[in-house]
């Protein structure tokens, strides 16, 4: 099988990978191909038509398909490859890409790969709600594209089930097309999307939100006819007596959003059950060297403007990289009251940026960066959430030894 | 009046905590910017709000082409101007930027394309 060289193979063309791409053309890359499985790049931005992208990065607020289309025209313009319909179906540790085209096998050996493939959705299954299989259920993403991009309305009375951000925009999304959302059911006692989501897509749209709650059956032949909803206690456990049954023809599922991380695993890059995406280091690199990750593959992130600067933020270490020239970090990264804990491991010789989430809902809360009894950085949270991702960063200096790191989040 | 309020200009999302005594704004905190005091005041006066939907797309390679507005609208205007804009549709070729309907039931707002769609080829 022919095997084509190349410097830098970037796997998926979402808003990450486009990023990558321009800012290692900007310092001088040129061998590059981007392999994305879609008939188009652009990745979860071309079915997210609200607003409100790009308002950190370009001071607008624009759609999804508007802020994509800044990267793939710049991508264009600068005639970076991108090879679409290409599904990556195996990575090996010497950094081997082997990718399903219409037109055969594609083989890449790569001097350095970036993994920006994105995430996907929890489903049905890894909620296990009882009850029968038909028709209806989607979750909130998939609803999204029928409608979106393909012009297929999903149903007419709809229940959402978890209030992630792409649920409650779903919720609206659905009125606006004349369906009736009934409510929104979140099994926490707080919501999981962010506070403007509630109130531009459920408030304004009267769409009851109903906290501590979940779905716990499912009924219907051919097509969803009913569910029953329960109240749940404060260990999430549904309450006997609690059971309401509710007719609707579809359930969304806005249930959390897991990294996709097969091919990390396949290349034998270590994984961190906390974030489900790989170990990196503040430099953005796996634990197989040569191999990066940026985007929602590696933490799921609230704002996209976030993920462009991450895989921005990868290029110089990619170019040190393949000179030979890039340092090891050594030093463990833990968290307390964190969770979705970026990067797991320093050199402790540059300025690292820790990105995270709170654990929980919270006020008045102190963000701590430790090493040893030493504190090397600390921010106010005055509101804390686990919907917003929260950022601290540490100027090299500041590092005091060897010890390992901790990044604490403390309430008064 | 004592009232919360979530800004939604951008995705800070400020909680606002604002007294005020009809229209007039007495007292207000929790607001990171300005932005935040005009969106209190919008809120008491009249909630403005942007708006996504799509139009037909005639010959093109996708069904749809994903629409916005150029401005926010009365929020109670929301339902009248979904139904306005859904009465459109294109042919393709369209170009992100492309205006589909000027001046949306009067106001000083735009539907503007903001996904390009190629013709399809037979």
């Amino acid at each position: 099988m022919k095997i084509t060289n190349k410097r830098i193979v970037i796997i998926g063309a979402g808003p990450a990978g486009l990023a990558a791409a321009i800012a290692l053309y900007e310092r001088g890359e040129r061998d590059i191909v981007m392999l994305e499985r879609e008939a188009a790049p652009g990745g979860i931005l071309r079915q997210c038509i609200h607003d409100g992208f790009g308002l950190t990065r370009f001071g607008e607020s624009l759609s999804g398909p508007e802020y994509a289309e800044r990267f793939i025209e710049k991508a264009k313009q600068l005639n970076i490859e991108i090879i679409t319909n290409a599904t990556v179906i195996e990575l090996n540790e010497d950094k081997t890409v082997t990718a399903a085209t219409p037109n055969g096998l594609l083989v890449f050996k790569a001097q350095a790969v970036i993994l920006s493939m994105g995430c996907r959705e929890r489903t049905r299954g890894a909620l296990a709600i009882p009850g029968r299989r038909p028709a209806g259920v989607y979750t909130a993403g998939v609803a999204q594209a029928y409608i979106n991009l393909k012009n297929t309305m999903v149903g007419k009375e709809a229940v959402i089930l978890g209030s992630g951000d792409i649920g409650m925009i779903m919720a609206r999304r659905l009125t606006l097309e004349g369906a009736k959302v009934k409510g929104v059911y979140e099994i926490q006692s707080y919501p999981s999307g962010l506070p403007r989501n509630v109130e531009q897509c459920l408030n304004d749209y009267g769409i009851p939100l109903y906290l501590s709650h979940t779905v716990t059956k499912i009924n219907g032949e051919k097509r969803l006819e009913s569910i029953v909803v329960s109240e749940v206690d404060d260990k999430m456990r549904p309450i006997e007596g609690t059971e309401q049954e509710i007719t609707c023809d579809t359930l969304i599922l806005s249930v959390g959003l897991i990294p996709e991380n097969e091919l990390t695993r396949m290349a034998g890059a270590e994984i961190d059950p906390l974030t489900s995406g790989a170990v990196v280091d503040e430099r953005l690199q796996t634990s197989v060297p040569g191999v990066f990750a940026a985007g929602n593959v590696l933490h799921v992130h609230d704002l996209v403007d976030f993920v462009s600067l991450e895989a921005e933020g990868l290029a110089d270490a990619v170019i040190e990289s393949l000179n030979g020239t890039l340092e090891n970090a050594e030093i463990p990264v833990t968290g307390d009251g964190v969770i979705q804990l970026i990067p797991q491991r320093i050199t402790g010789k540059k300025d690292v940026t820790f990105a995270l989430r709170p654990r929980r809902p919270g006020r008045n809360g102190m963000l701590k960066v430790m090493q040893g009894e030493q504190v090397l950085a600390k921010k106010k949270l005055p509101k804390a959430l686990p919907a917003e991702m929260e950022q601290i960063t540490v100027k090299a200096d500041k590092f005091v030894s060897s010890e390992p790191v901790k990044v604490v989040l403390s309430f008064e | 009046m004592n009232r919360t309020y979530t800004c939604i200009i951008c995705p800070i999302g400020c909680e606002i905590t604002a007294e005020t005594e009809g229209c007039e704004i007495k007292a207000i905190s929790g607001n990171r910017c300005e932005k935040g005091k005009n969106y209190v005041w919008q809120e008491l006066t009249c909630p403005m709000r942007n708006i996504a939907t799509s139009v037909k797309v005639k010959n093109g390679v996708m069904p749809l082409a994903s629409v916005r507005l150029t401005a926010p609208i009365p929020r109670e205007k929301i339902a009248e101007a979904v139904a306005e804009i859904h009465k459109c549709s294109v042919t393709a070729p369209v170009q992100i930027g492309q205006v589909v309907i000027s001046k949306l039931l009067g106001y000083d707002a735009d539907v503007i394309i903001t996904r390009s769609v190629d013709i399809k080829e037979e």
